[in-house]
């Protein structure tokens, strides 16, 4: 290292390896992974969701939970804001899931049509 | 890129608790359930709360897993990492850490609000042996900003206006201590930094080195541009082998990347660091004694003046500061002077380590504000003192300091109060005492800590602490006089007033301190003959109380020397006194409260 700008350099590549454990980001995304989510396809979603996080710096973290009790929706995704309000995503696969830190965590929109809500009034 | 990052204290008190084979099982079970690449484990120094250890924390979920077994891990892996359950039994269940029993969350931690981390900021927080991790926290900035873009005056005015005062115990300016240096002529001087910590109970640089090594090796850097010097020592004790280790693997590292060495961040500027090892004994804390023993020579005190800073280690100019002072000179130079500045009280500013310990139920490392009460520490932090026992004192400044009671529990703590209370800062550590303790055999404690650490250069401390410890035995047997009283206090000014260097010089306080606040204390002893908290075996007769006495045969069953005889039904039990040992075994055998103690 010979330079300020290289001990920049290095800090930017080093803050990916702690980031996760700085606390406050706009967004918290959850995963269900009890033993139904794991069976329905979550550690592929999970593992999109990690990915893409740390690739394009979206502004949230994301954990997982155990079973949320609703098994016929897995994989669910559950995405909470700063101010408490709360979206639950059903049916996730890892394309649904880029989709959502895109639209959700990148621009603040809802995805409406993959949300429990939309699912549940299509079962009707 | 991984997912989950699981932390484990690695400091001094987890280790001793096996949080090693933890870290090892936590990565065979993570390769068991094929979690290697989504979860890693990261050692990592002293959370502060070494009496939940061993802990574990995972980010970024915020769960704090406390007393943690090797046997917990696979536990933890197969339904927390792999499935999302939290361990419910394992998390920190604590009311007296958690703000709100339900939510369990790092942030949460009641023991952490009162604090405010910046010595201590990166312990628990990231891997001490991944110079990497520092840097991603902002490591190696503030040598960086200070190198290419401060002279050494504007480092030192910088450090002069934050108010920062040294840490080992006497609290001198840091600023003005490294302007004393700068102004000496010559190109050859040194840097210094002191990590042999010997007071008993303190554990708070020990704690620094082993979670934060780096930001010593950054500070002493920033400190060296400053004043001038090339080469750096840490004088560490031998007895501190994963402080020792993990300041060796950070120099290592330092010297890797071009942070230490020739040419530093391409400004020209050279440092190098020599790590020291000391044998331990209390006296190579001081200074004088400290540069002798990096000599090579017997680690004794020296007169002053001359003063490090004008002839200190092979008699060039020398800086000499604590390990807690330099770990706060990097966010110093980052966040600026008036950040710091307005931490803490008028005289004493920014945050001070204490290692808390005795009777108190959350023992460990805090760190708070100048400023902040006893009473805020010691209740709303360390939760008071356990089993229902009534607070008596707390003793602060270690062999240098003294005792403070109730009546100064409001004082907000800087350097200027605890001395006019009577104690002193000191190094840090702070050792609560309840009705259980008898504050005669307090002081005798620390005056045979003296006596054994004395080094015996002048005759006011070697001599004058041996005829006090004398004086203190004689009366924790109950052979003590009233005068023998006045006596000690008249040595105790002798000794403060002729000593050499500070170990002499401070070490009466104790007594001094007692003296003050206890003489009921110490009166008890002498004309009652008697130990008001039934701690000085000579002073104490057991007996059994024949009404109360329920004839069951329990105490004389546990008795080791037979002491106790009766008719199990139909005579009461009794102590042949000219046996007994005192072991207080009967007392607590007992159920019916039938033997007293007096
Ligand atoms: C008997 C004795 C023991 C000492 N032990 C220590 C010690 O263990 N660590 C320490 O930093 N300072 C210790 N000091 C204080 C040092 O002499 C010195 O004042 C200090 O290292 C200066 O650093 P500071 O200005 O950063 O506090 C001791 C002083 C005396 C008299
Ligand atoms: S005061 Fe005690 S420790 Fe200090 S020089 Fe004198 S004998 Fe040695
Ligand atoms: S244990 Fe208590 S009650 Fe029983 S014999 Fe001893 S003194 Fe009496
Ligand atoms: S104090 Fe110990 S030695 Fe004395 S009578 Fe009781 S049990 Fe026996
Ligand atoms: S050593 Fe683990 S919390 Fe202190």
């Amino acid at each position: 290292m010979k330079s300020l700008e290289d001990l920049k350099k290095m800090r930017e590549e080093a803050l990916k390896r702690v980031e996760m454990r700085e606390g406050d980001k706009d967004y918290r995304v959850v995963v269900g992974m009890a033993t139904c989510g794991i069976a329905a396809g979550a550690r592929p979603v999970l593992n999109r969701l990690v990915e893409e996080t740390a690739e394009k710096s979206y502004n949230c973290t994301i954990t997982q939970t155990g079973c949320i009790g609703m098994c016929v929706y897995e994989p669910i995704v559950e995405v909470y804001g700063k101010d408490g309000e709360h979206t639950t995503y059903v049916h996730v696969n890892p394309e649904k899931a880029s989709e959502i830190l895109a639209e959700h965590i990148g621009k603040g929109h809802v995805i409406d049509e993959y949300t429990v809500n939309a699912v549940q009034n299509q079962g009707v | 890129m991984y997912r989950t990052n699981v932390l484990c204290c690695a400091g001094t008190g987890c280790t001793a608790s096996n949080s090693q084979q933890i870290y090892d099982n936590f990565n065979e079970a993570l390769k068991k359930y094929g979690l290697e690449d989504e979860v890693k484990v990261i050692k990592t120094g002293c959370f502060g709360l070494c009496q939940k250890g061993p802990i574990v924390a995972v980010y970024p979920d915020k769960v704090f897993y406390n007393h943690v077994t090797p046997e917990d891990v696979e536990k933890i892996v197969s339904e927390h990492l792999y499935k999302g359950r939290v361990v419910k039994e394992l998390e920190m269940t604590d009311e007296d850490l958690l703000t709100k029993e339900t939510i369990y969350d790092i942030d949460k931690i009641k023991f952490y609000e009162k604090q405010q981390r910046i010595a201590l900021r990166n312990c628990g927080k990231i891997n001490p042996e991944d110079i990497y991790e520092y840097i991603a926290v902002d490591g190696y900035e503030a040598l960086g900003k200070v190198l290419t873009s401060m002279t050494p005056q504007e480092v030192i005015d910088v450090m002069k206006a934050s108010g920062l005062r040294g840490r080992g115990g006497a609290g001198f300016p840091t600023g003005v201590k490294w302007q004393f240096e700068k102004d000496q002529p010559g190109d050859e001087k040194y840097v210094i930094c002191n990590a042999d910590e010997g007071d008993p109970g303190a554990f708070m640089d020990r704690s620094i080195l082993e979670g934060d090594p780096n930001a010593i090796i950054e500070g002493m850097a920033i400190m060296a541009y400053a004043v001038g010097a090339h080469l750096g020592y840490i004088y560490i004790r031998a007895e501190y082998p994963i402080a020792v280790n993990r300041l060796r693997i950070a120099i290592n590292q330092a010297r890797e990347l071009g942070l230490l060495g020739k040419n530093i961040f391409g400004t020209g500027f050279d440092f190098d660091i020599d790590v020291r090892l000391g044998a331990g004994a209390f006296v190579c804390g001081e200074e004088t004694a400290l540069i002798a023993s990096i000599e090579g020579k017997r680690g004794m005190p020296n007169p002053k003046p001359p003063f490090p800073a004008v002839a200190g280690v092979w008699g060039k100019p020398t800086s000499i500061n604590n390990v807690e002072t330099i770990a706060n000179v990097p966010q110093i130079l980052l966040k600026g002077a008036e950040w710091y500045s307005s931490i803490g009280t008028e005289k004493s500013k920014g945050t001070k380590v204490f290692a808390l310990g005795g009777k108190i139920k959350n023992t460990g490392l805090v760190e708070v504000p100048m400023g902040t009460t006893l009473r805020e520490i010691i209740y709303e932090i360390g939760g008071g003192c356990p089993n229902n026992k009534e607070f008596k004192a707390v003793q602060t400044g270690g062999p240098s300091g003294g005792c403070l009671t109730e009546k100064e529990l409001d004082t907000p703590i800087d350097y200027d109060n605890l001395i006019k209370a009577g104690s002193m800062m000191g190094s840090g550590g702070m050792i609560v005492l309840d009705e259980d303790n008898c504050m005669v055999d307090v002081a005798r404690f620390y005056m045979e800590f003296i006596v054994d650490e004395s080094c015996g250069k002048c005759t006011p401390c070697r001599v004058g602490t041996k005829r006090l410890l004398e004086m203190l035995t004689k009366i924790t047997k109950g052979e003590g006089t009233l005068e023998m009283l006045d006596e000690m206090e008249q040595l105790c000014y002798e000794i403060r007033n002729t000593a050499l260097c500070g170990l002499g010089q401070t070490a009466p306080n104790p007594i001094l301190s007692t003296l003050s606040h206890f003489r009921d204390e110490y009166i008890a002893h002498i004309v009652d003959k008697k130990c008001p908290a039934g701690v000085c075996k000579d002073l104490l007769t057991y007996s059994i109380d024949p009404d109360k006495c329920k004839k069951c045969s329990m105490c004389a069953r546990g008795c080791p020397v037979q002491a106790i005889s009766g008719v199990p039904g139909k005579e009461p039990y009794v102590i042949d006194t000219t046996k007994c040992i005192k072991c207080g075994a009967c007392m607590s055998a007992c159920r019916f409260g039938a033997v007293t103690r007096g």
